[in-house]
């Protein structure tokens, strides 16, 4: 890897990053993939995120899905771990809490096949600094 | 479309399965079973106004709604697309129907910003960091600020330390710059050990860059090159994602010579503590690193001046240093225009306790106590009644009913005879005696006294063993009077803060609760029904038809009576283990 | 000087920036009482961890109170120290150490002489509040071959560990455990046997309490007296005799040699002999060594190794070899006068008598701790039976001629007995830092040179500085001098050898602060250092005073050459006075 060597890298770098993962998240419905980020904090990792993550991994992989799983930290919803929130392609994402492999199968089949929703959606309740 | 109702603990005991039932019914009756989905939630955390129903894409929100109303919501809103009013939140202070949740006051109590990447990046991506601005601030001070600028601005922003102690970050930064030496160190502490307490922990395994970038910005300001993280050794995940972190900003010059071709030079190493909390107080984390015993010594010198090796050092929290790139990026004003006018932005606490909504929540400074636990927190478990809450940990003190609308900051908090703390928020209902928690507390930092000074190692322990006293039914009122007194004396003469503040739980029942104190004293008897010494099994001689099923399943043989008639417990014998509550079909046992 | 301006108690003082509170008050005549505070001004020794919490007073516009003994003046503070707060929460803090604190004063062996016990006093402190219902710390009791650490007294003041890891730089001792729990032990709570400890004393000597204290062998002793088939020999170490009358009351620096003779006769001691004796022997011993290798050194001899260090002191010998195990050739293999007393008395002195060694007890008083694990030494024992019995402490003495009823001020001053009493000046400033090797340079200078010496006093090798050196000319010959006391001084020095940075021909280290004088074993100095000094003066009175002031020219070791040993270094001479070193420091510490 390169170093950055001056803050004009830096936010150039910033830019070509962001608009990768924009395309990832906003991109056009019909080529971008399903974003599923799985709290992954030692809490999260304790109620058993990471047979969720892997079960997703595996399952989305062999029911032909394309999507991308990826780790994130604590979403500070405790009493409802492991939380996991998926990102459909031009939607908003939507936070899904107390997910075992069962529900995990249910929101593959119901919500990312047909997205339709399934119990234990987490309302988010808080404001990001970008609109603040 | 969708319909969200609220599943949450406190809008299920209103009746919200109910809703789910009539809307999915009516739902079917309108023949629109393709187009709407009927879905039970999570909890929307604003039990208050439960139950809650939402109606998708639209966003508007129903609250209080009844399981009669499912055929209005379904007729009008599905139907006619025209919304319930009646049912529309109303703003408190506007005294306006709200009807897309997106405006709801409700939704700006929680402003993430030392979380705000948390849950949302991969915190062992640098890439995803960067995308979301990272290292962005940094640059910025190398590039655009001279280190007295950068200090200025988390001077001007009000930034005060997040580790409990309240002190202004960018005073502390100054005074650090300031002390000439050859070598400084900035310090990350990350030893959380407030019971019930970990943003920190959160923070460095959800977003562990904001807290190297910052180290580095912290660095830039005072003249250090060197940065450790002392971080407890229970904390393996963390541990590791700042491992990872760290390697990768310097594999991108974000850490190591020269970084960003300004010339300066900055670099982190980890060092693990074994988990001691005293070790959070600075100088004892500063002794720890050096390899000595975890123990405090007397302040001044304060670490700016001679710190770690001896060397002016600067100590901050992990969730105050993950406040500076924000704070460096957007601006002094930006921060400011966030909380009250002495605690300015926000602050992370664990919620916990008896509450429906255990959570890591993020509140600007300046909220009340009653919209963290009744709105955030969904309210008090099973429908119980608040009683109080514990703030700051063992250094802290329980709050009550009467200071729910307090708005919180260091200052209030320490005026109401608690903390901030690092965060910690234990809420406690009806069922909790508050002397049993003053106990608790006293357990742990008899525990976790490091033994130094006299009135900490001893003082706290004599404190556990009147506490204990007085739960047993053995306490006096000289017991009160010694608890008062030894209280005033440890907080007046500890050495530390840890002994300053240990008689905090103490000082803030007897103040609260007294009354609780003296049922447990004059009465004998534990109003809250947890103290085992306090407690009686008596049965009921009416209800009690001599089954004998009692009598059989004691294990010690404490009660007695002849078939067919009314048994009694020997209250000498008794262990109150419960099983012969647990055996009697007629509910003729019960704890007095 | 820049100074500070501030009221106590009403009291304007003006005093040096960075004095504290407590120093502050005390130049007003204001004595704040303190507990774990210890300041060993000469020695440059301070013990402040501000643990204790009595010292405490009111500081306008703090928000608790401040440990006087740590908090710095500043410009314009007010200070209160004797408010009602002040007063309550000083006489909570003592009601608390005392609930933690055993009551048996009566057996206590520091009663009497310890300061927590005073302060009670003081306070006045009649019941402890809630005593009933307190749990006690209590912990393992500690039995080394010299130091009993009973740390159910311990009151976690450090005072112990200032001195074994800041000044000795042993590191025996430190705080252990957490909470209600802490104490000061060996690490990992093992005992002092298996730690590093050098049994110098110097905890002992500091001890506010009865957590450190010596092996008191006093009824051991007494038993031996009362036995018709032995004959007991005592000796008596110098620094004991410019001490011991501290014990009955009497300033420090009286010297009291002839009242501690009267009453070891009094006591019943067969025979009052003098380490001194053995001191001067040493000297022959020692400084014919010394001459012989600088000699071959001069000549161009590589396997010979220099400096010569001293090894009279056994606190010190522990030290290098837990410490400097590579260098164990270097001391000087003489044993110490002790050691060289008990040999010589149980072969030539039996000899004399007609008796076996098994029939005498030899019995040493000193100021010293380590002493009495020097005489188990497996290498000082002939067949099982050690050259020196019983080795007890001034103190130890102190309590014997107590509860002999004997009136100490009262007696006669009296003399040894001969032959093993009689001494020269050279032999009395062994008991002083930098008198050993003194003593040593009056003899090898006079022996090398074959001249009288110019002048007796050396007075460039005394002094109470932790590192000295000096140059003496022996007629042309510059023979260079390393003196150091304290054991963390020694290491320092020995260190700069050992990396090359400086040479000497030879070294004297002497393992307590100040030398024999402020042995473990000496009357407790309770801090004040003056005491220290204070014997050290009469040391160099007591030498000053004496005819003979060369060891080489006192007669009886003359005539024990002349009669026994032949010369110095002869072969009878290497067996019963040489010794040889052990390395030490891979001791089972971490179970």
């Amino acid at each position: 890897m390169t170093k950055v060597k001056s803050l004009a890298d830096l936010k150039k770098m910033k830019e070509t990053l962001q608009s990768k993962i924009d395309l990832r998240e906003k991109g056009d419905a019909s080529e971008s993939l399903v974003q599923i980020k799985v709290a992954m904090a030692t809490c999260g990792i304790a109620s058993g995120a990471k047979t969720v993550m892997e079960f997703m991994m595996e399952e989305l992989d062999k029911r032909g899905i394309q999507a991308v799983v990826t780790q994130t930290g604590c979403m500070g919803y405790c009493y409802a771990e492991p939380t996991i929130e998926v990102k459909l392609p031009g939607n908003e994402p939507v936070i899904f809490g107390y997910v075992d492999t069962k529900k995990a199968d249910d929101i593959i089949e119901k919500y990312i096949k047909n997205g339709e929703f399934v119990d234990g959606i987490i309302p988010t309740n808080y404001e990001t600094i970008d609109n603040k | 479309m969708h319909l969200l109702v609220c599943g949450g603990t406190g809008c299920k005991a209103s009746a919200s399965d109910a809703i789910v039932e009539t809307l999915k019914k009516e739902v079917a009756a309108n023949n629109l079973e393709n187009e709407v989905q009927v879905i039970l939630t999570g909890c929307f955390g604003f039990c208050e106004k439960g139950p809650i129903v939402k109606v998708l894409p639209d966003n508007t929100f129903y609250t209080q709604v009844k399981p009669e109303d499912a055929a209005e919501i379904v007729k009008e809103h599905l139907v006619k697309g025209r919304k319930v009013a009646r049912l529309l939140y109303t703003d408190p202070t506007k005294n306006e129907h709200i009807s897309d949740s997106k405006h709801m006051g409700f939704y700006r109590k929680q402003i993430r910003i030392a979380l705000r990447n948390c849950g949302f990046i991969n915190p062992e991506s640098i890439d995803e960091y960067i995308a979301r601005d990272g290292y962005q601030a940094i640059g910025k001070a190398l590039a655009e600020l001279n280190p007295q600028q950068t200090i200025d601005i988390i001077k001007k922003s009000g930034l005060r330390g997040r580790g409990g102690g309240g002190f202004p970050t960018g005073l502390k930064w100054e005074i650090a710059s300031k002390n000439a030496a050859d070598q400084k160190y900035v310090v990350c502490n990350a030893d959380e050990g407030d019971p019930g307490a970990f943003m920190d922990r959160s923070i460095l395994e959800g977003d562990p860059h904001s807290v190297i970038e910052a180290m580095a910005i912290c660095g830039y300001c005072i003249g250090a090159t060197k940065g450790l993280v002392y971080i407890r050794a229970e904390y393996p995940l963390a541990i590791q994602r700042l491992k990872v972190a760290i390697s990768q900003a310097r594999e991108y010059g974000l850490l190591g010579k020269d970084i960003l071709g300004s010339g300066f030079d900055f670099d982190i190493e980890l060092r693990y503590g074994a988990g001691a909390f005293v070790c959070g107080e600075e100088t004892s984390l500063i002794h720890s690193m050096e390899g000595l015993r975890g123990e405090p010594t007397v302040k001044p010198p304060f670490p700016a001046e001679s710190g770690y090796m001896g060397k002016p050092t600067n100590v901050n929290n992990v969730e105050t240093f993950a406040n500076v790139p924000v704070i460096v990026l957007k601006g002094a004003d930006w921060y400011s225009s966030i909380g009250t006018e002495k605690s300015k932005g926000t602050k992370v606490f664990a919620l916990a306790g008896k509450i429906n909504n255990v959570g890591l929540i993020e509140v600007p400074m300046g909220i009340t106590l009653r919209e963290v636990i009744f709105e955030i927190g969904g309210g008090i478990k099973n429908g119980k009644k608040f009683k109080a809450v514990q703030t700051g940990g063992p250094s802290g003190g329980c709050l009550t009913e009467k200071h729910l609308d307090t708005p919180i900051d260091f200052d209030n908090l320490i005026a109401a005879g608690s903390m901030m703390g690092s965060g910690g928020m234990i809420v406690m209902d009806e069922d909790d005696c508050m002397v049993a928690v003053a106990k608790f507390y006293l357990d742990f930092t008899v525990e976790e006294s490091c033994g130094k000074c006299s009135p900490c190692r001893i003082g706290n322990k004599r404190l556990f063993e009147l506490l204990e006293k007085i739960t047993k039914g053995e306490g006096t009122m000289e017991d009160l009077d010694r608890l008062r007194n030894l209280s005033h004396v440890i907080k007046d003469t500890a050495l530390c803060g840890l002994g300053q503040t240990s008689p905090n739980p103490v000082l803030s029942t007897l103040d609260n609760f007294y009354h609780e104190y003296l049922a447990h004293v004059n009465d004998r008897k534990c109003p809250a029904g947890q103290c085992k010494s306090l407690m009686q099994y008596v049965v009921d001689a009416e209800a009690c038809v001599g089954c004998t099923a009692c009598a059989r399943n004691c294990p010690v043989n404490a009660i007695s009576g002849e078939r067919k008639k009314p048994h009694e417990i020997d209250t000498a014998i008794c262990i109150k283990c419960g099983a012969c509550i647990e055996k009697c079909k007629f509910n003729a046992i019960s704890i007095q | 000087m820049e100074t500070v301006k501030l009221t106590i108690d009403n009291r304007e003082v003006e005093v040096p920036k960075g004095t504290t509170i407590y120093k502050a008050a005390k130049s007003l005549g204001i004595d704040i009482p303190v507990l774990c505070y210890m300041d060993l001004h000469d020695l440059k020794v301070e013990n402040k961890p501000a643990g204790c919490r009595i010292c405490v007073v009111e500081v306008e516009g703090r928000r608790n109170l401040a440990p006087s003994c740590s908090t710095d003046c500043m410009n314009g503070m007010v200070v209160k120290t004797h408010t009602t707060r002040v007063i309550n929460a000083r006489r909570t803090v003592m009601e608390l150490i005392l609930s933690d604190h055993p009551k048996d004063c009566l057996i206590c062996p520091k009663s009497g002489h310890c300061d927590l016990q005073d302060m009670a006093v003081r306070f006045g402190i009649r019941e402890i509040p809630g005593q009933e219902f307190a749990e006690m710390s209590t912990y393992k009791k500690d039995f080394s071959p010299s130091i009993i650490r009973d740390v159910d007294k311990c009151i976690m003041c450090r005072r112990c560990e200032t001195m074994c890891n800041d000044v000795q730089t042993v590191g025996a001792l430190s705080a252990v455990n957490r909470g209600f729990m802490s104490v000061v032990a060996p690490a990992f709570e093992q005992d002092l046997e298996k730690s590093p400890c050098t049994y110098c004393g110097q905890c002992v000597a500091v001890c506010p309490t009865g957590a450190l204290t010596e092996v008191d062998h006093t009824a051991k002793v007494i038993r031996a007296l009362s036995d018709p088939t032995k004959t007991v020999l005592v000796q008596t170490a110098p620094a004991v005799r410019v001490a011991l009358g501290e014990e009955f009351g009497m300033e420090p620096g009286t010297l009291v040699t002839g009242k501690m003779a009267a009453a070891l006769r009094q006591i019943g001691f067969d025979y009052v002999f003098d380490t001194d004796f053995a001191a001067d022997l040493t000297i022959m011993e020692e400084g014919t060594e010394l001459l012989d290798r600088l000699t071959r050194h001069l000549n161009g001899d590589k396997n010979v190794k220099l400096p010569i260090l001293t090894s009279c002191c056994p606190g010190w010998v522990n030290f290098f070899e837990n410490n400097y195990n590579d260098m164990l050739d270097v001391p000087s293999t003489a044993k110490s006068p002790q050691q060289m007393f008990g040999a010589i008395a149980k072969s030539y002195f039996a000899e004399k008598l007609g008796k076996k060694r098994e029939d005498l007890v030899v019995v040493s008083i000193m100021p010293c701790l380590a002493k009495k694990y020097e005489c188990q030494r497996d290498e000082f024992k002939h067949d099982n039976n050690p050259d020196v019995d019983y080795s007890i402490s001034t103190r130890e003495l102190a309590h014997m001629i107590k509860s002999f009823n004997l009136n100490f001020a009262e007696l006669h001053d009296e003399d040894f007995d001969r032959p093993l009493g009689e001494s020269t000046g050279a032999a009395v400033i062994f008991g002083a830092t930098g008198g050993v090797i003194e003593a040593a340079v009056r003899t090898a200078y006079e022996v090398q040179t074959g001249k009288p010496l110019p002048k007796i006093d050396f007075t460039e090798l005394r002094g109470m500085d932790g590192i000295r050196s000096a140059t003496i000319d022996f007629n042309g010959l510059p023979i260079s001098i390393g003196i150091a006391h304290g054991l963390g001084n020694a290491r320092k020095l020995l260190d700069d050898v050992r990396d090359g940075k400086v040479s000497y021909h030879a070294i004297e280290i002497m393992a307590c602060p100040g030398g024999c004088i402020g042995g473990g074993g000496q009357p407790l100095h309770h801090g004040d250092s003056s005491i220290i000094k204070a014997r050290m003066a009469a040391i160099y009175r007591e030498d000053a005073g004496k005819t003979i002031r060369k060891s080489h020219e006192n007669p009886y070791i003359k005539q024990l050459y002349e009669e026994f040993l032949g010369k110095p270094m002869s072969d009878k001479a290497h067996h019963l006075l040489h010794t040889h070193y052990f390395k030490k420091g891979n001791k089972d510490i971490y179970i």
